[in-house]
């Protein structure tokens, strides 16, 4: 885990802490990165999320709103808030290596 | 979150006074935004606000077309019959593209995001309501004295 979290520490990040290149993403990553935002363990569910926002963000370019989260991966809006406690849309976005998202919703 | 180095906002408590379309979803998108942030919310519905939150009405909250100049549509055009439909219809595709939902499909999700929501025991009392005229998302019916109880350390938002 030390390693990983050291490379964590030189991947180029924007202002809110989100990594820059998408392509310097992978799964140890991911896992490093939730780490920071408090969350120990990704489990299944929480894959399922990360998953349904890269490959939206593939398609459409942005990462989906908190409405297209609850409605089309699968977890529900309360589930969302219990796997990433204060901001699910913000956090998985980070989490998956992708831009904090623009939309309002 | 970048706050140029003032303290972040960790709660806010909405209060919603009117019943039209303008009046009821800045309300819902600024709650939503607040949990989207990681930010406690609450939603205290008074007055003709209380329509967002009543089980039959909540479907049809419309914009008005008479007396709102942000229409840009004249008096006289705002009174014809259907026009206040017709424009509600026009504003909902619009939000429908930006992923704004209705506004059952709103306060549910906003629910579901742990933000509380309340009924005015004042306007509910006027209007002679009772705690099954409302969608199952309230929680409470309280008097403004408990809100204020309920709103301490929030910032307090009357829209």
């Amino acid at each position: 885990m030390t390693t990983v979290a050291t490379e964590t520490k030189t991947l180029e990040r924007d202002a809110d802490g989100h990594i820059k290149n998408i392509s310097d993403w992978n799964e140890q990553i991911a896992n490093a990165l939730a780490l920071e935002e408090g969350i120990p363990v990704l489990t299944e569910r929480h894959w399922a999320v990360i998953n349904f926002m890269r490959k939206e963000f593939q398609e459409k370019g942005d990462a989906p709103s908190i409405r297209r989260l609850t409605k089309e991966s699968g977890v529900e809006t309360k589930e969302l808030y219990a796997l990433f406690p204060k901001g699910p849309a913000k956090k998985a976005a980070k989490i998956a290596g992708l831009p904090k998202p623009k939309g309002c919703i | 979150m970048n706050t140029n180095g003032h303290e972040p906002i960790k709660k806010v408590s909405i209060i919603v006074s009117r019943g039209s379309l303008d009046g009821v979803y800045p309300a819902l998108i600024m709650a939503n935004g607040a949990r989207m942030e990681g930010i406690e919310a609450t939603l205290f519905f008074t007055f003709f606000g209380l329509d967002a939150i009543i089980d039959k009405r909540m479907d049809n909250i419309k914009v008005a077309t008479v007396g709102n100049p942000g229409m840009h549509l004249p008096t006289l055009l705002g009174i014809i019959p259907g026009m206040s439909a017709f424009a509600t219809s026009k504003m909902k595709k619009e939000m429908e593209k930006l992923d704004i939902p209705p506004v059952r499909e709103f306060i549910t999700m906003i629910h579901d995001a742990g933000c509380d929501i309340y009924a005015c025991k004042a306007s509910v009392d006027m209007f002679h309501l009772k705690k099954n005229d409302f969608c199952k998302e309230v929680d409470d019916i309280i008097p403004v004295g408990q809100f204020y109880e309920k709103s301490a350390g929030a910032e307090i938002l009357f829209t």
